[in-house]
């Protein structure tokens, strides 16, 4: 199938509908206003639904009432607005319902900025609402994979009855590049959602979408079994892209657009003659520990690059479990890093491998000279004194 | 002299209503409401094809307590829950059932916005003029004076603001099809009040746009009073703040305007 120069937002929007999806609730935020505006283009055509909620808020909750019907539904926001959506998502990991839910990330906290950035990592992985609970997670890194992952994201979230993400950021939303759009799904062929709230026909007992359990016995039971469900996610759908990481000293770890620019750095490394090698989770909860594992086996050192203060990084310690530094670098704000800071941060991590400590590389400090005394209170202390 | 065969039921459990115990307090009026949602479902033969949202107050379990299909939403998203099933199944009869906390504080974006829409939905907005399940706080419709848990020393207005009039408010709203004011003290306020809650269903089942039933209600238990003496406070105090009776029904503006 020939190629297609296209905007990463609409990419995605088109291969949300594709994967099936007829249903688009949302509210208007930049960086992901094509998304929305495609949806809006595009369903009124195919006999579907782009409706623009009253607010972020709103959305989430619609979109928590058309899954409760059955069908593949979806929306989209950027940080401020996937932060009013908070609510909506734990409820529908409370009620078991699946959905698509795209982060076209901004910069932050508070309004921050539109620029792209990663500083959503946390709120994604670990709290995307209030309880004890998750969202299925994936980070593309191209166009391509824009147009792609709807359809996987929408496939898991059906499988195992829960919301799913694509954590993306306002660099993949808004570049255009040369995408083959994934194969049209046959509305015919979805899963089948016996549980769905359809009407009861008097001919079955009533469907109840519901988080609410008035028992905590009756609670634990809901928690626990939600609990075995994302064990075998764990065990089976971690997924990530493995590049010279079998031979590497040292592993870059990144996800996203901050993985083109971690790339260029470990090509760049590599033409040195330093051994670095890069692991790019593909899917951020469940996060892909095996992999890390396995590297933290040979590597001497980890470096985790990232448009943020340093979020993921905690992950990626979590499965090395001090065998080895895992260090940081990262721009924030809305900056793209620049591949040659990455590579200074990689020919660091080598060097600075034996002393077992952990360090990170902030622009602030790097600013200083790379003396050494970035991260470290008393230095922060010296400077301001 | 009468014969078996021509006995009927002249009353009886609705076949809508769940057969379980709710957790309603002695001398509530959620029971009756429910009760008449009920009997309207099974007038209309839409009980299998119906879709409800509970709320977040004192009928948050109220999927119990329904035969059809139903959804629990977040503290004032009913609406924006039921549009969404709505719009996946515009075939299908959906209705919200919601009090004044949820309806007219916590949520009113989404409840301005669905009449707005003229989504065809069915609101039932219980209006007893308190925060039930949380144990009594003052709501948006708590009256001038009222003593609640939260307003110990009677609403001061100057300082809290004034009650929300929910059906006057939302009477410029074009998308509205039907609206009606209605309580349930007596039983010819209950027969009233089930007329309009029939044709607010009727409306949405003609595809008219939203519609909403506004039930002035009581709350023996969080007032501190008997149910006897809480319909009387209501008919003294709520209801000339809440005046009865109808302020949309687009069939009769039409019928109007064709004169």
């Amino acid at each position: 199938m020939a190629k297609v120069l296209m905007k990463g937002n609409e990419a995605l929007a088109e291969g949300a509908i594709r994967a099936g999806c007829r249903h688009f609730f949302g509210y208007p935020i930049t960086p992901q206003s094509e998304l929305a505006a495609y949806m809006a283009k595009r369903m009124p055509k195919i006999g579907g639904t782009y409706l623009q909620a009253e607010s972020e808020v709103s959305a989430i909750n619609m979109v928590y009432g058309a899954s409760a019907a059955g069908v593949r539904v979806m929306t989209s926001s950027s940080s401020p607005g996937v932060s009013l959506k908070g609510e909506g998502i734990s409820y529908l990991i409370g009620a078991d319902l699946p959905c698509l839910i795209v982060n076209v990330e901004r910069s932050g906290p508070g309004l921050g900025g539109i620029q792209p950035s990663q500083g959503d990592y946390w709120m994604s992985t670990r709290a995307t609402g209030h309880g004890d609970g998750h969202v299925l997670v994936l980070a593309p890194n191209s166009v391509q994979e824009m147009a792609d992952f709807a359809a996987k994201a929408f496939e898991l979230g059906d499988r195992f009855r829960m919301p799913a993400m694509i954590l993306a950021d306002g660099l993949l939303g808004q570049m255009m590049e040369p995408v083959e759009l994934p194969e049209e799904l046959d509305l015919a062929d979805l899963p089948e959602k016996p549980w769905a709230l359809t009407g009861t026909k008097l001919e079955r007992e009533h469907h109840i979408a519901n988080s609410l359990a008035m028992e905590p016995q009756d609670l634990e039971d809901m928690v626990l079994s939600r609990r075995e469900r994302y064990r075998l996610i764990k065990a089976t759908e971690q997924k990530c892209e493995q590049i010279m990481v079998d031979d590497a000293e040292v592993v870059v770890v990144a996800f996203g657009a901050a993985s083109r620019i971690a790339l260029s750095a470990v090509n760049a490394a590599r033409e040195q003659g330093i051994k670095a090698g890069l692991i790019r989770p593909i899917t951020l909860w469940p996060y892909p520990v095996d992999a890390v594992k396995a590297a933290a086996q040979h590597a001497k050192a980890f470096l985790s690059v990232e448009f943020s203060t340093g979020q993921m990084v905690e992950d990626v310690r979590l499965a090395v479990n001090g065998k080895c530094p895992v260090n940081f670098f990262g721009h924030t704000g809305g900056i793209v890093p620049d591949p040659s800071e990455a590579l200074e941060a990689i020919k660091l991590s080598l060097e600075r491998a034996d002393s077992g400590e952990d360090f990170e590389i902030l622009p602030f400090e790097s600013k200083l000279g790379l003396d050494g005394s970035f991260g470290k209170p008393q230095a922060y202390a010296e400077r301001t004194a | 002299m009468a014969t078996f065969d021509k006995q009927k039921y002249l009353y009886k459990r609705p076949h809508a209503l769940a057969d379980v115990v709710t957790n309603y307090c002695p001398g509530c009026t959620h029971g009756i409401v429910q009760r008449l949602v009920c009997e309207v479902l099974d007038e209309l033969d839409i009980e299998g094809d119906t879709i409800g949202v509970c709320p977040v107050g004192c009928s948050v379990t109220a999927y119990d307590f329904y035969n059809c299909d139903m959804a629990q939403a977040a503290h004032g998203r009913a609406p924006a829950v039921a549009t969404g099933i709505k719009r996946a199944l515009p075939d299908k009869v959906v209705f919200t059932y919601q009090g004044d906390g949820d309806f007219a504080s916590i949520g009113t974006a989404e409840s301005i916005h669905i009449a707005a829409r003229g989504e065809k939905v069915t609101t039932i907005f219980i209006n007893n003029a308190i925060y039930g399940m949380t144990g009594g706080q003052m709501a948006p419709t708590s009256l001038p004076g009222q003593v609640t848990q939260t307003s110990p020393y009677g609403r001061d207005v100057a300082y809290s603001g004034y009650p929300i009039r929910v059906c006057e408010m939302m009477q410029s709203l074009d998308g509205v099809a039907f609206m009606e004011r209605v309580t349930v003290d007596t039983p010819s306020h209950i027969r009233k009040a089930k007329k309009a809650i029939k044709k607010a269903f009727q409306y949405q089942l003609e595809g008219l746009g939203f519609s909403l039933i506004e039930v002035v209600a009581t709350c023996p238990t969080n007032w501190g009073m008997t149910p006897q003496a809480a319909f009387k406070w209501m008919e003294e105090n709520m209801i000339p703040y809440y005046p009865l009776g109808n302020f949309v029904d687009v069939k009769a503006e039409a019928t109007e305007e064709a004169k």
